[in-house]
């Protein structure tokens, strides 16, 4: 939007120079001269590089969803009900509706799940005009409703070589009740339900209180101790490339 | 070297004061936990270039042994060997929940990060750790607040039978006296041989059976377990 605004004046600008140059001389060969001067600037680039580690025990992360945005727009709130969109991802590691946000200026989606231990660099690049935030989130899939991510962070102060490192608790997305039975959860430790359209719990995001397991005295669970986890449970990594 | 001598002799002048490369520190650590021992602390400054542990990657043999038995000597002598400092064992023994060890001091030389861990008893292979924390070159108090990893090299089974070799299942001990005996064996069949956050310990309330010899109303904690005060000189 920034960039169209610029653009304009450009051009509006270069049009009154091109009639103070028309009115003041004869029409000649000046003239593809001026024709250069009006052609669009070239698109300058931002290139991030984005590294998830999934630091949890036995939690593999769901394909990581990333977009960039504007500085007012937030995938989520901690304390407000969960979007349709971050319910299917925190359900079911399902990110399309997420990508199909059309105010998202850019989005990446990870290439397959992460495993506990395991990293993946996703980049974008990001005409400069556009940068503002950027969000990240994926489910933790051996849980009913889990997820960690980035809530609208920052890039237009990270100048080229620049890095950020967090780390990042668990949320819960309080669409689904944290069941942990047999049928309810997509990861491996089940193979059960992702997303379902009916939310039976909260109703408003939290941070996660943590998984029980059948060890711990919730009978119908299909968990085992490792499932739980402790915060943080990713950690990112955010270089400015260029 | 010349350096340091042109800095002495500015500062021998009383013209300014500025902090070199070496940075003093004194340092102190507390158990942040409910009910569990921190054993010998190894405090170390050393090159950036190298890690103690890092999450995500295998434990070294030295790590290992420090995470399943609490012994830093290995540890000790690899910081050592790379031209580190290290504070080892500096409470004299085991770190009470709840307790500190203060004025801890510390000269780094030309060493750029510091590193601390120790293990956390009674667990399998649970060890609070700091990595590649970056001295900060202005003088001042810094606090740092410390989670708890998984070494990721012993099963947590929970039973308290004395191992504390590398490679020997169980736990050695509970300092505290608080621990159970004859459990079962906490089995998950989890095999994550990475250094990654400790999920936690499971526990259980049967001092004299079930799957846990941990006490779940003693022994589990959260994040952080340890609170770390650097003063920078």
């Amino acid at each position: 939007m920034k960039f169209m605004t610029l653009s304009n004046k450009n051009k509006l600008i270069a049009l009154a120079t091109c009639a103070v140059l028309i009115s003041g001389c004869s029409d000649d060969d000046d003239d593809p001269m001026i024709v250069q001067e009006d052609a669009p600037a070239p698109v300058v680039m931002q290139t991030f590089d984005v590294t998830v580690t999934n630091l949890s025990a036995n939690q593999p992360l769901s394909p990581v969803f990333i977009a960039t945005h504007g500085a007012d727009q937030s995938l989520w709130m901690a304390g407000a009900p969960a979007s349709v969109a971050i319910e299917k991802l925190a359900e079911g590691g399902d990110s399309s509706d997420l990508t199909a946000i059309s105010s998202l200026t850019h989005t990446v989606n990870g290439n397959g799940p992460i495993m506990p231990g395991m990293s993946e660099t996703l980049t974008l690049s990001i005409n400069e005009a556009d940068v503002a935030s950027i969000s990240l989130a994926t489910m933790l899939v051996n849980t009913n409703d889990a997820f960690a991510g980035v809530n609208n962070y920052d890039l237009t102060t990270m100048a080229v070589d620049d890095s950020s490192m967090m780390t990042l608790w668990v949320y819960d997305a309080g669409t689904e009740a944290n069941s942990e039975a047999k049928g309810s959860m997509p990861g491996p430790a089940d193979g059960g339900e992702g997303y379902n359209s009916v939310r039976d719990d909260v109703d408003f995001i939290h941070v996660h209180p943590g998984v029980i397991s059948m060890y711990d005295g919730l009978a119908d669970s299909v968990l085992t101790p490792s499932h739980r986890f402790d915060n943080p449970a990713i950690s990112v990594k955010i270089t400015r490339a260029q | 070297m010349k350096r340091t001598l042109v800095s002495a002799s500015v500062l021998a002048a009383g013209l300014i004061s500025f902090s070199n490369v070496a940075a003093e520190l004194e340092i102190s650590v507390t158990n942040l936990t409910h009910g569990n021992h921190f054993t010998p602390l190894l405090i170390a400054a050393h090159d950036s270039a190298n890690h103690l542990f890092q999450v995500g990657q295998m434990a070294s043999p030295e790590i290992q042994k420090m995470a399943e038995g609490g012994d830093i000597a290995d540890l000790d002598a690899l910081v050592s060997s790379i031209n580190g400092v290290t504070s080892a064992n500096p409470a004299m023994g085991l770190l009470n929940a709840g307790a500190s060890v203060s004025n801890v001091m510390l000269d780094t030389g030309d060493n750029d990060v510091l590193s601390i861990v120790a293990m956390v008893l009674p667990t399998n292979d649970a060890f609070v750790g700091l990595d590649n924390w970056v001295i900060p070159t202005e003088a001042g108090t810094y606090t740092i607040y410390v989670n708890a990893y998984d070494a990721g090299t012993e099963a947590n089974d929970e039973i308290i039978n004395g191992g504390g070799m590398s490679g020997v299942p169980g736990i050695p001990a509970a300092p505290g006296g608080d621990g159970g005996e004859n459990a079962t064996g906490v089995m998950d069949n989890a095999t994550n041989s990475y250094v990654h956050v400790h999920p936690g310990v499971l526990g259980d309330t049967d001092p004299v059976g079930g799957a846990s010899d941990l006490d779940s109303r003693i022994h589990r904690w959260l994040n952080p377990v340890a609170k770390v005060v650097v003063m920078v000189k």
